[in-house]
C-alpha cells in the first residue's frame, strides 16, 4: 500500500472505530465497482435512483435512525421472508459497511 | 368557398410535410425503440436496416421502463420508473404528450380496443387508466387489499373485453378490472398465493399466470371461467430443497408459450420449468446457467431464449422446444437485460447494459448480424407488439 493510500485508510479505520467496529474503506477502484453494483444490481429492486421499487427506498431519509449493524447484516445475510438475497458471495463486511455509510449520507452517482 | 377549402388543404399538406421534415411516407412495421435506462433517452430503431434512426431525451427515470404501442403501431407509450408516461411518435421522432401519473411505476398496458392506456404503480399501489389519445386520467383502482393497506401492483396485462389482469405483491391476489365503462371500472378479486412477482397472459388471451415468489408454484386463472378462481400449478417444484439466492426478479410476459407448452423461470433454482399448456402439469425441466430472468419463445415457438440474473447476466442460452435441450450458449456482452425478436423471428436483438451495446443475432445460425452503441440499453420494444394481446 502506498503511503498516500495508507493515510486515508488509517483515518477511515480510526473514524469508523469511533462509530462502531473498525472497518477499512475499500480502495478507489473497488469503490467504483461497488457504486456500479449498488446502482445497477441493488437498483433492480430498489431503483436506479434508490427511491424504491419492489424493495424499499434506500435514501438517507428512509434509512435515518436505522441501526447500521442491522443494515449491514441485511446486505450480507439477506432477509428471510422477503426477496432480499444474501450478498456475502460478492461483498465483504467492510464493503457492506462502506455501502451503508454511503447510503446513509447520500449515495454517490 | 371552394378555393378556401383548397387553400386550407394546401396549408394542411404543407404543415404535414414540414412536420415530417420531408420524411417519406412509410409504415411502422419494422420500427421500434430501445430504452436507455440511465439517461432518460430512447433510441428509435429500424429492424430492416438494423440501425438506430433517431434519439429522444427528457423522458425521466427510465430504469425498468416498459412500452406498449397504439393499435396503429405509430405511437409508443413509455412508462417510466418515476411515474412518467410519455407518448412518442415513431414517425416524427418526437414526444407528443407526457404526464406524471404517480410516484413510482412499474409498467403499463393498452386495452384491446386501443382506447385506454393503464399504468401499474408501486406507490401509491394501484392502477390508473388514461385516454390513449389525450393521456387524460379516466379512472383508477387503488390496490387496497385490506382497509388502509395498499399493495404494489405487478404483472399488469390487457385481456379480452377491455379488461386488465394484474397481481398484488403484498396482497397475494390476482385482480381483473373491467374497463367496459372506462370511468367506472369493475374489479373482481382472486386469492393467488404468497408474493406474486409478475404475471403473464397466454397468447390466446385465455389464461393469466402469476409467478409466486413466496412459495413454489404459479397461480393460474382461466379468464374464460373466472368463477372457478385461481388455482396453483407447478406446486412444490422446489421439492422442499433450499432455494438459491435470487439476485434479480424474473420477468413473465406472454412469450412463454411455445410448442403447446409453457416455459417458465423457476425461482431459486437454475431451471426453466415446462408445463403442458392444456393440462398445466409439469412435463420437464431444463437445467440452465443461472437464475432465469426472461424466458422468451421465438415467434414460431421453435426456440426459447433465456437470460439470467446477476452474476450470470453475461450469458444467454437457447432451448430447442422440440428436444427440450439447450442448443446454444452465447455471451452477447456484459449485463444482458432484455431480448426482442423481430416480428417474424429471423433475428433477435439483445441489450448489453454494461457494454453500452445492442447486439443482433441470426436465430437460425446464431451468427451475429450487427450491433450498435446505445447508452446503458435495457428494454427493446418493436411495433409488432401493437397487434398482441396480453402485454
Amino acid at each position: 500500500m502506498s503511503s498516500s493510500a495508507f493515510l486515508p485508510a488509517l483515518l477511515a479505520i480510526l473514524l469508523g472505530g469511533l462509530a462502531t467496529a473498525a472497518w477499512a474503506e475499500p480502495p478507489a477502484a473497488r469503490q467504483k465497482e461497488l457504486i456500479h453494483l449498488v446502482r445497477q444490481d441493488c437498483g433492480s429492486c430498489h431503483g436506479l435512483t434508490l427511491q424504491g421499487g419492489l424493495g424499499p427506498a434506500l435514501l438517507p431519509a428512509t434509512l435515518a435512525g436505522k441501526p447500521v449493524e442491522g443494515l449491514v447484516a441485511t446486505i450480507i445475510g439477506g432477509r428471510t421472508g422477503t426477496p432480499m438475497p444474501p450478498w456475502h458471495r460478492f461483498l465483504t463486511e467492510d464493503e457492506a459497511q462502506w455501502i451503508v455509510a454511503k447510503l446513509m449520507a447520500g449515495f454517490p452517482e | 368557398m371552394k378555393s378556401i377549402t383548397r387553400l386550407f388543404f394546401a396549408g394542411l399538406l404543407l404543415t404535414l410535410l414540414s412536420a415530417c421534415g420531408g420524411m417519406q411516407v412509410r409504415g411502422t412495421g419494422d420500427l421500434g425503440l430501445v430504452i436507455e435506462r440511465a439517461s432518460g433517452h430512447v433510441t428509435l430503431v429500424n429492424t430492416s436496416i438494423r440501425k438506430p434512426y433517431a434519439r429522444i431525451g427528457g423522458l425521466g427515470d427510465l430504469s425498468h421502463a416498459s412500452v406498449v404501442y397504439s393499435r396503429d403501431a405509430r405511437y409508443a407509450f413509455i412508462f417510466g420508473r418515476d411515474g412518467g408516461l410519455s407518448k412518442v411518435d415513431l414517425l416524427e421522432a418526437r414526444v407528443v404528450k407526457r404526464v406524471m401519473q404517480s410516484g413510482n411505476a412499474i409498467g403499463g398496458s393498452i386495452s384491446q380496443d386501443g382506447r385506454i392506456v393503464v399504468a401499474q404503480n408501486y406507490t401509491p399501489g394501484g392502477i390508473k387508466a388514461f385516454d390513449a389519445e389525450t393521456l387524460e386520467l379516466l379512472s383508477e383502482v387503488p390496490a387496497e387489499y385490506e382497509p388502509g393497506r395498499f399493495s404494489k401492483v405487478v404483472g399488469l396485462a390487457d385481456v379480452p373485453g377491455n379488461k386488465f389482469a394484474y397481481a398484488l405483491f403484498d396482497g397475494g391476489e390476482i385482480w381483473v378490472s373491467d374497463f367496459s365503462d372506462p370511468k367506472r371500472p369493475v374489479t373482481r378479486r382472486f386469492p393467488a398465493g404468497l408474493q406474486p412477482y409478475d404475471g403473464l397472459v397466454t397468447p390466446d388471451g385465455r389464461h393469466y399466470l402469476a409467478g409466486l415468489f413466496g412459495e413454489d408454484g404459479i397461480a393460474l386463472l382461466d379468464l374464460w371461467q373466472p368463477e372457478k378462481g385461481a388455482r396453483k400449478i407447478l406446486e412444490k417444484y422446489g421439492r422442499g430443497e433450499e432455494k438459491l439466492p435470487v439476485f434479480k426478479m424474473p420477468h413473465l410476459r406472454g412469450w412463454s408459450v411455445a410448442a403447446g407448452r409453457a416455459w417458465l423461470p423457476a425461482i431459486g433454482r437454475h431451471e426453466v420449468l415446462v408445463a403442458d399448456a392444456t393440462t398445466w402439469k409439469e412435463t420437464a425441466r431444463v437445467a440452465v446457467k443461472g437464475q432465469p430472468v426472461f424466458v422468451m419463445a421465438s415467434p414460431d415457438g421453435r426456440q426459447i431464449w433465456v437470460n439470467f440474473a446477476f452474476p450470470d447476466n453475461g450469458w444467454v442460452q437457447v432451448i430447442d422446444t422440440l428436444t427440450g435441450k439447450v442448443v446454444q450458449t452465447l455471451q452477447p456482452g456484459k449485463a444482458v437485460l432484455h431480448m426482442e425478436f423481430t416480428p417474424r423471428g429471423e433475428a433477435v436483438w439483445i441489450s448489453a447494459r454494461d457494454d453500452n451495446r445492442v447486439v443482433i443475432y441470426d436465430t437460425r445460425t446464431f451468427r451475429q448480424l450487427g450491433d450498435f452503441d446505445v447508452h446503458a440499453p435495457s428494454g427493446i420494444f418493436f411495433t409488432s407488439r401493437a397487434a398482441r394481446i396480453g402485454l
